[in-house]
């Protein structure tokens, strides 16, 4: 299920004003915050690691662990099935080492599951939209509000099952690919709202 | 005969053509469109019918006999006259739906939006928004233009969503384009003053010859038809393209020396093996690639670039010709780079990235390429006419440095000495300093190039940093613009200058398009209502 909002379509900024006004979006921060502000976690665990913006992240919520979780392990179990092929074709048992090595690729990437939905973070800052990515690759990217030219709301049927969806933002680079996974419901038509809001008090050309 | 006179008339009419009605296309569009098709067909039919055809006139024995010709049958049957009808009848569908094509397609151009609509059985209606016009491309294939037609493209921004009114006539279309660039920029009020009553010659007296003549002047300057010569449009090419050194630089190109080394290699290795059919396979991609290097040599010849009011005008190719226009603040990133061979002769190619992408292969196809080849001057040139509120003393002074080998106090921050596994040549070049309108990335040492992104373009920034860059204390940049064929992307920095990168780009960014007009570039005050012309540069 897919939820298209054209930025450039006046009525969508008008629909739900009301929504705007949700406890869940705190007043934005100043663009430049003092760099006096507690540094994250990340950034205690790791001298090394970037971390540009130093305001406070709003993480996702905690269920969309879940959706990660059963994804990635459904894909670790089809992909080990597959794998597993050329063994059962040819009965040579140290074929048994490809599913094998799928199987424990899998696991682990499932293992790190709670930690990378903990380091997705977003920040609605006064001129733009902060998002984050990532522990091991990480990620960072600014998107100024008026760049904005679509703002998407995409739920899965994991998604749908615990009333999650994943908020995504399009700008005129295909590169940019900014999305916010795991938000309830609620919150992602709130930030959509917000968001639509936004760019359209600070439309700039392409 | 006066030349001003007749541009006034064609910008008259052309205005008239954009008083916001429906109106239609040049009456030889179907024909022009369908041309090569058409003659095609003809020329196939004639081929197949030689035979008889020479038979019918020279009245000898047939030349072949039975066989279940059609043909054959027919003659034998006496059914010429009843054959001769069915071609007619065919003929007169052909010119019918050919008529209703032209009569169902029409276009409109109001002050918010070009329109057009078409198709006999399958209706389709695109319209494009004015102040979201890329470019105007006034393209010349060479059918068309032996008939004194022209292609306008307006490219709008977005994947294949140009708006085309093929054909016009070509000085219609010349005219067409400086009214809509004029109606997009927003000054149409202030410069209605081409209304005023002015003498209507006509700028042929109507004969034979003097049609000739005309079709003759515009077929050899295509560039150069009577609406230009109005003195406020007359634009001077800033780079002279020399056959000489085109040819130069297509030789000692990358891609003309790759190519080389291929076909040397193939050869080597097929004759070695003894294995010939192996070039078999091969030969339709060398067919290819050797074509594309060709096309794009002779593309170049006629390489012009020069100021106008309404943008920066890129003329190319030889035989069918292509004549853009790109308002300011229309290009998204700049790439000026080197290949390898060209560095002894100091000869730079200049790319654009734009928001339109046409996929049309056809004659008068965009390019992403504003300079095929030129010495620094000429690229400061270019780079002054493009971007001229930012190419300023210090941004000049700093491009400089772009161009050439590193050195410390450049004004460059380079990535720091143990980038060196990662970036083994270029970790002293490869680097990027931030001016308060644009962002400049320098790369690579053996092929140089530097990209200029003006920060009122861009779109988003990211900074990315896996495990290996993690443990070498570096990270990468990227600067999202629109797609095109220019990675503004800089690769293993020190951690803290890819913070610092990050964090001032997209605050500068934040700024740079709360103040950017171009949109509707004429229409505030604050920016001039025409830009210098700035002549004989080169």
């Amino acid at each position: 299920m897919t939820t298209i909002t054209r930025i450039a379509a006046p009525s969508a900024c008008i629909c739900s004003v009301d929504a705007v006004t949700d406890p869940q979006t705190p007043p934005v921060t100043p663009p430049v915050a003092p760099p006096a502000a507690a540094p994250s976690a990340s950034r205690l665990l790791d001298p090394f690691a970037v971390d540009p913006a130093l305001g406070e992240w709003r993480r996702v919520s905690s269920r969309y662990l879940w959706v990660d979780l059963l994804g990635g392990l459904f894909g670790t179990v089809v992909f080990t099935a597959i794998s597993s092929i050329p063994f059962w074709l040819s009965g040579v048992v140290w074929l048994l080492v490809i599913p094998a090595v799928v199987l424990v690729t899998g696991l682990i990437i499932a293992a790190f599951v709670p930690r990378r939905v903990r380091a997705i973070g977003y920040q609605l800052r006064a001129d733009d939209f902060l998002v984050r990515r990532g522990i091991m690759f990480q990620r960072f990217a600014a998107v100024p509000y008026g760049r904005m030219q679509l703002v998407d709301i995409n739920r899965g049927p994991l998604d749908r099952a615990l009333g999650l969806a994943e908020l995504k933002l399009v700008t005129a680079a295909s590169a940019s690919n900014v999305a916010v996974p795991g938000l309830p419901m609620a919150d992602a038509e709130a930030l959509r709202d917000r968001l639509v809001e936004l760019a359209e008090s600070r439309r700039a050309g392409l | 005969m006066t030349d001003r006179a007749g541009a006034r008339r064609f910008v008259r009419e052309a205005e008239n053509l954009a008083d916001g009605e429906w109106h239609r296309l040049h009456p030889a569009t179907p024909l022009l469109r369908g041309g090569f098709a058409f003659v095609a067909i003809v020329g196939f039919v004639i081929a197949n019918l030689r035979e008889r055809i020479l038979d019918f006139f020279v009245g000898g024995r047939p030349a072949y006999a039975g066989g279940g010709d059609p043909l054959d049958l027919i003659v034998e049957r006496g059914l010429i006259p009843l054959a001769l009808l069915a071609v007619l009848v065919i003929l007169l569908i052909v010119i019918a739906i050919f008529w209703l094509s032209w009569r169902v397609h029409s276009f409109r151009i109001t002050d918010e939006l070009v329109e057009v609509r078409s198709g006999i059985l399958f209706r389709t209606n695109r319209r494009g928004r004015l102040d979201r016009i890329q470019g105007i491309n006034v393209g010349r294939p060479l059918f068309a233009r032996l008939f004194g037609a022209a292609r306008l493209d307006i490219n709008v921004a977005g994947h294949d969503a140009n708006v085309q009114l093929a054909y016009l006539s070509g000085r219609n279309a010349d005219a067409l384009r400086h009214v809509i660039l004029k109606l997009a920029s927003g000054t149409r009020d202030a410069e209605s003053r081409a209304r005023d009553a002015g003498a209507t010659a006509p700028e042929h007296d109507g004969s034979l010859g003097g049609i000739v003549s005309q079709r003759a002047r515009e077929f050899l300057a295509p560039e150069y038809s009577a609406v230009h010569r109005d003195a406020e449009l007359a634009p001077t090419s800033v780079v002279a393209m020399h056959t000489g050194r085109l040819l130069g630089a297509t030789v000692l190109h990358d891609r003309t020396v790759i190519f080389v080394l291929l076909v040397i290699t193939g050869i080597v290795l097929a004759s070695l093996a003894h294995a010939f059919f192996v070039l078999f396979g091969v030969v339709p991609l060398l067919f290819g690639v050797g074509s594309q290097i060709v096309r794009r040599f002779s593309r170049s010849l006629r390489y012009t670039i020069a100021a106008t009011p309404d943008g920066v005008r890129v003329g190319y190719g030889l035989l069918s010709t292509s004549n853009e226009t790109l308002p300011p603040g229309r290009i998204h990133s700049i790439e000026i780079q080197q290949p390898l061979l060209w560095r002894p002769a100091g000869w730079w190619e200049v790319r654009i990235n734009l928001a339109a992408h046409s996929d049309r292969q056809e004659g008068g196809r965009r390019t992403s390429t504003i300079l095929p080849v030129g010495s620094r001057a000429e690229v400061f040139a270019v780079l002054e006419l493009v971007f001229p509120e930012i190419v300023d003393a210090g941004v000049r002074a700093h491009l400089e440095a772009g161009l050439s080998r590193a050195t410390p106090g450049d004004g460059f921050t380079t990535s720091p000495r143990r980038a060196v596994v990662l970036r083994w040549f270029s970790w002293r070049r490869n680097g990027f300093t931030l001016e308060p309108a644009a962002v400049l990335l320098r790369r690579g040492a053996i092929w140089r190039s530097l990209v200029l992104v003006p920060t009122a373009r861009m779109q988003s920034v990211s900074l990315h940093q896996g495990p290996l860059l993690r443990m070498l204390r570096l990270a990468d940049v990227h600067v999202h613009t629109v797609t095109g064929p220019i990675r503004a992307t800089l690769g293993a920095l020190d951690a803290a200058d890819a913070t610092r990168f990050f964090r001032e780009v997209a605050a500068s960014g934040v700024v740079a398009a709360a103040v950017d007009r171009s949109h509707r570039w004429a229409a505030h005050p604050a920016t001039p209502t025409s830009r210098p012309l700035s002549g004989g540069a080169a």
